[in-house]
């Protein structure tokens, strides 16, 4: 059964973008606003989710080629290797660092190694909430 | 230097992540999980030589200084653990290699034992009470994995079951945090202990004990909270059953250790009389189920509720002969409960039953296995060379010194029915006629056999070795027992 459904797939190509927006605003915003990487995360599976109820699995699939248990693991390797890495520096564990920068477009901005953490988050919450939903949504077939 | 101390957590956790790449390799992934365990025993070593020489090491998390971030403290009991769940895992990760299959090795089975050593040795080495939830949960949500791994209908009922189980403590767990933080302001140990300490465990305190004896009961097994412990572990794998039951219950009693030494120790009267009490219950509980059965799975799940109340036992009574009795017997016990349960699972495998009415004969077909049991059955009994020896005997003697006479006889006769429980597997498993389902398989299984032996050979030179491990004992004890040196080696004063 085909269903007409062409105002809801018209009006996700316009959402789904501005969804995906908000959320990377939200996860960069993350340090000195509420927000950062857990509800982004979630906002951009939500992006994703709507364009799985406006079109079917393979589609997204298609659009989004990725394995997304690979991004979990690739999250997690990001938020770990954050963790590890002030070994390097011979300082205890989870130590933070950041410093001022110029940048040509942004001017003077923190950078904060806090955000790859925050990115490791990110994936790890993008990679299991896309992964329970395709995988309940492909039960059935 | 001193991230030496978290190197156990983190070790494990780099390598799990990076097995879940290669999910559909179980070669790759058995080199490295291999590679990163024997890693692990030679980094929980060099823990044991440095904390054996420095003394409590802590490392301040991300560079915040102690009651205001989380410390991670590695005393000698927290090492002393860490080394014998590394010990322990790499024999069953050997064993695992025969006998879990391969469709669960490539549903993420490795990536899912090395998130629970992360969990294990988080919870054993934490400064902090809501980071050791954290690591309780790290660890509960790979066993929940491990336990429904396969997907076989018991696996499914008794996953629900454990699960429900543990949800709930969790839930308890978190409530009796909160107001342990709302009546103590903190939530790191040594700060923890300090200030109840001042204010002398008023009442609201000794309620929070109770509350966190509950959920560490409901991890650990005590008394009335066992009950889902002989159906939850009954039905995954041998390997898995052997990794809960030498390593997860334990967790649970390490974390009554932790609260009842060194945070809760001044109402005695009230927290360790109770707990003293359902210890002795816990015991006769396990003793009557290890003695009612006649499957051998049944048998030794029941004879680690009683060790579970062994333990306890000896930490309530709270003098240095019971204290190191206790973390004595708490370390054969975790060695000896994995290597039984690799070798029943080798006489299942053999006999193709675990029903012990059905068994018969075995010692025709591997008389290694057969006397390798034999001495495993001893030591777990406590016959004097052997490992479990030393640790009943501080027990009884700290029982002695404490004038609790009832848990003396208690335990004295438990250890008699622990003999008597293991050795009806023996005589009725490895003597007799062979039966009918014996005679079918004739090989012996090099590969399955070898890290059961491995860890009972472990486990008697724990027990002749003695005199060697006694110094590092004792030092756990004396952190134990005087709560200052820990105060002083996290909060720096």
């Amino acid at each position: 059964m085909r269903k007409n459904d062409l105002i809801l797939q018209t009006v996700t190509k316009v959402a789904v973008f501005i969804i995906l927006l908000f959320s990377v605003s939200i996860f960069f915003g993350g340090h000195y606003s509420p927000g950062g990487g857990f509800v982004g995360g979630l906002m951009t599976s939500a992006a994703i989710v709507l364009l799985l109820l406006a079109y079917d699995i393979k589609t997204v699939a298609g659009i989004l080629p990725f394995d997304y248990k690979i991004v979990l693991a690739v999250g997690l390797f990001i938020a770990a290797g954050t963790v590890a890495s002030s070994i390097f520096f011979d300082l205890p564990l989870m130590t933070h660092a950041y410093r001022y920068f110029d940048l040509p477009l942004l001017g003077h901005t923190s950078l904060h190694s806090a955000v790859l953490f925050d990115l490791g988050v990110y994936l790890v919450v993008v990679g299991v909430t896309m992964t329970i939903i395709q995988t309940i949504g492909d039960d059935d077939e | 230097m001193s991230n030496l101390v978290f190197m156990p957590v983190l070790w494990p956790l780099l390598t799990g992540i990076i097995l879940v790449f290669f999910s559909k390799q179980p070669r790759i992934q058995r080199i490295l999980s291999t590679i990163s365990f024997l890693i692990g025993i030679w980094i929980s070593g060099v823990l044991i030589y440095s904390v054996h020489n420095l003394g409590v090491m802590t490392l301040e998390v991300g560079s915040w200084s102690a009651p205001f971030g989380i410390v991670i403290v590695a005393d000698m009991l927290a090492v002393l653990l860490v080394l014998t769940t590394n010990l322990i895992v790499t024999a069953i990760l050997f064993y695992s290699f025969r006998s879990i299959g391969k469709e669960r090795e490539s549903f993420y089975y490795y990536p899912m034992l090395q998130f629970l050593i992360v969990g294990v040795n988080g919870a054993f080495l934490t400064g902090d009470i809501f980071n050791l939830f954290v690591f309780f949960e790290v660890m509960l949500m790979a066993s929940y994995v491990l336990l429904v791994l396969g997907g076989t209908r018991p696996q499914l009922r008794e996953s629900l079951k454990y699960i429900i189980v543990n949800v709930l403590s969790s839930a308890f767990f978190v409530i009796a945090v909160a107001f342990l933080y709302s009546a103590a302001g903190t939530l790191n140990m040594a700060q923890l202990s300090q200030r109840i300490a001042e204010a002398g465990q008023p009442g609201i305190f000794s309620v929070i004990a109770v509350c966190l004896l509950i959920v560490f009961g409901l991890k650990g097994a005590i008394f009335p909270l066992f009950f889902w412990l002989p159906g939850s572990y009954y039905v995954p794998p041998i390997p898995v059953i052997a990794l809960f039951g030498a390593l997860l219950t334990k967790v649970g009693i390490y974390a009554i250790f932790r609260t009842y030494t060194v945070i809760f120790y001044h109402d005695q009267g009230f927290t360790h009389q109770l707990l003293m009490g359902l210890s002795i219950l816990t015991i006769i509980a396990g003793v009557i189920g290890a003695l009612a059965y006649w499957d051998v799975k049944k048998i030794i799940l029941y004879n680690i509720v009683i060790a579970v109340g062994v333990i306890t036992y000896g930490i309530s009574l709270m003098n240095e002969a019971a204290i190191g009795g206790a973390i004595f017997y708490i370390i054969h016990d975790m060695l000896i409960k994995a290597a039984l349960f690799l070798l029943i699972g080798m006489m299942i495998k053999a006999s193709g039953t675990a029903d012990l009415r059905k068994m018969g004969g075995l010692i025709q077909q591997n008389p290694y296995l057969a006397w390798t049991y034999f001495i495993a059955a001893i030591s777990l009994a406590g016959i004097p060379p052997f490992s479990g020896f030393t640790g009943k005997l501080l027990i009884l003697q700290g029982a002695v010194e404490a004038d609790s006479y009832i848990g003396f006889a208690v335990i004295l006769l438990s250890s008699l029915m622990v003999l008597y429980s293991v050795f009806k597997i023996f005589m009725y498993g490895f003597w007799g006629k062979p039966s009918e389902t014996l005679l079918q398989v004739k090989e012996k299984d090099w590969a399955l056999f070898i890290p059961a032996a491995a860890l009972t050979g472990l486990s008697v030179i724990y027990g002749v070795g003695t005199e060697a491990v006694y110094p590092y004992i004792s030092q756990a004890v004396d952190t134990l027992l005087d709560p200052q040196i820990y105060i002083d080696a996290v909060l720096k004063e």
